[in-house]
């Protein structure tokens, strides 16, 4: 299968100058490969660095070691050297990042903020008003929401539109952090048959899912992160 | 192809006698990028954006633009005609304050008119059916256009700053503050506005501002400064979910929570 990512030698440590420099080294000598079509589970005790791990791939951490490879059109971007303005032709075209919490803007609109991704890549207003609102309404966002901005939204139903926003793109890599953790039952069956059915489309998928359930219904295999001191 | 930046900046330095309120700032900007600057007052934000703007001579470095015709030219060697014409053809300036970028006794459709005509605009009623679908897109009342910008709040005085701006289509917009000394609740309506605009038209925009939050929701990158300079930069979301520096840590740090 082709590759899509390849980590090597990732290395990050955060260093708090207001804790008097303290520093906490999170991850050593990451190395890791995801191939299309397959959903890597990152796994390991709280503090282990999974988030770490997924927000270096979306480059919006800043590794100090290693590489992060990303398969960007026909050519490989390493995310930890990339300018600015690559990094964010990476995330407009290749990699989505499903955030656990929706950074809501002010005054726009459920469905809008749904096509904003795809209007970016050019997609006409109608194809992308048709893709958004049937990912809404299989995520179960009652149709007279759509009209409303999602600032005032259950948790649940944020991470719903947050995950509209995303699925709707079709990314070659997708990176998902906790996407069922505010779900009911329904919704997170639906989570997984999307995830499922983004893999047999060919996307890499990198992910954290704490339920089990849910772990074992997409990983293709699971990746263990240990604490720092641990593997010290 | 070799492809150019549309602003290319040098270690621009700029010194008020023996004080260094600029020093040795490199960027460059692409199209349609936003580009913040952060930092506290007196780090040295306005006096950057003064120099880059051709509003002060820096007293080192380089701002390179470029223009339609003749690639990239260095800003403050140009002849001062050719300067104006620059800000009237390509160039946008918000100010933070919109009595500096308004005329606030001409009438509202008056202040918009002018930047068309002063790129060629004849016809009046062209003009005024410009100044007219400007004012919907900054969300200003269309009965409000023979009204002088003097007797406007001033959230719909900074809206008319914007569309005065705007409506000769620049290619590269500076702002100062542009959500300043305005209400919490006018500042995001103004926010969404501009994030809306810039979208669509595609801008380049230099904005200084000292609310992260405006940083958050209207830029791409940011710059942070401290002391006349650039401590550290990079992607707006990598700058404040990751701050390297012990300064833009602190300054993360001091966002109060809502």
């Amino acid at each position: 299968m082709q590759q899509r990512i390849k980590i090597s030698g990732l290395g990050k440590t955060f260093i708090l100058y207001a804790q008097g420099g303290i520093r906490l080294p999170v991850l050593q000598g990451v190395d890791l490969e995801v191939v299309a079509g397959n959903c890597v589970a990152l796994h390991g005790p709280s503090g282990a660095g999974k988030s770490t791990l997924l927000r270096s791939l979306y480059a919006n951490y800043r590794p100090q070691a290693g590489s992060v490879l990303i398969r960007h059109q026909d050519r490989w971007v390493d995310m930890v050297q990339a300018e600015p303005r690559e990094i964010l032709a990476v995330r407009k075209v290749t990699v989505g990042y499903v955030s656990q919490f929706l950074r809501v803007i002010p005054r726009i609109n459920t469905l809008d903020l749904v096509i904003e991704p795809l209007r970016a890549l050019g997609v006409s207003d109608d194809v992308a008003r048709t893709r958004a609102a049937a990912l809404l309404a299989r995520l179960r966002i009652p149709e007279r929401l759509w009209a409303v901005p999602p600032a005032t939204f259950s948790g649940g139903e944020q991470q719903r539109v947050n995950l509209a926003r995303s699925f709707a793109v079709g990314y070659p890599i997708l990176l998902l952090d906790e996407p069922t953790a505010a779900l009911d039952a329904d919704n997170r069956q639906t989570v997984i048959d999307l995830i499922n059915e983004a893999k047999s489309a060919g996307t890499a998928i990198v992910g954290i899912f704490h339920d089990r359930e849910v772990r074992e219904a997409v990983a293709t295999r699971v990746f263990e992160l240990r604490s720092y001191e641990a593997a010290a | 192809m070799t492809e150019l930046p549309l602003l290319r900046v040098r270690n621009l330095g700029k010194r008020f006698g023996q004080t260094l309120a600029c020093d040795s700032v490199s960027f460059d900007l692409w199209p349609g990028e936003v580009l913040g600057v952060v930092g506290e007052s007196g780090s040295g934000k306005t006096t950057l954006l003064n120099c880059l703007s051709a509003q002060l001579s820096p007293s080192a470095g380089t701002v390179e633009y470029l223009t339609r015709s003749d690639g990239l030219l260095d800003v403050h060697r140009l002849s001062e005609a050719r300067q104006r014409l620059l800000m009237r053809t390509d160039w946008g300036v918000v100010h933070q304050n919109p009595r500096d970028g308004l005329r606030m006794g001409m009438s509202a459709g008056a202040n918009v008119g002018e930047r068309l005509m002063a790129v060629g605009a004849r016809h009046y009623g062209d003009i005024r059916g410009e100044a007219l679908s400007w004012l919907d897109k900054v969300e200003m009342d269309r009965g409000r256009i023979d009204d002088p910008p003097k007797v406007f709040s001033g959230g719909m005085q900074q809206r008319l700053q914007i569309a005065r701006n705007l409506v000769s289509k620049p290619r590269l917009v500076f702002m100062d503050e542009p959500t300043g000394g305005l209400d919490v609740s006018v500042q995001a309506r103004l926010l969404d506005l501009l994030r809306g605009l810039v979208s669509d038209l595609g801008l380049a925009v230099i904005v200084v501002t000292h609310d992260l939050g405006v940083a958050r929701l209207l830029t791409h990158r940011l710059m942070v400064m401290q002391g006349g300079r650039v401590v550290e930069q990079g992607l707006t979301d990598q700058v404040l979910d990751d701050p390297q520096h012990p300064y833009s840590q602190l300054l993360v740090a001091s966002i109060l929570p809502v």
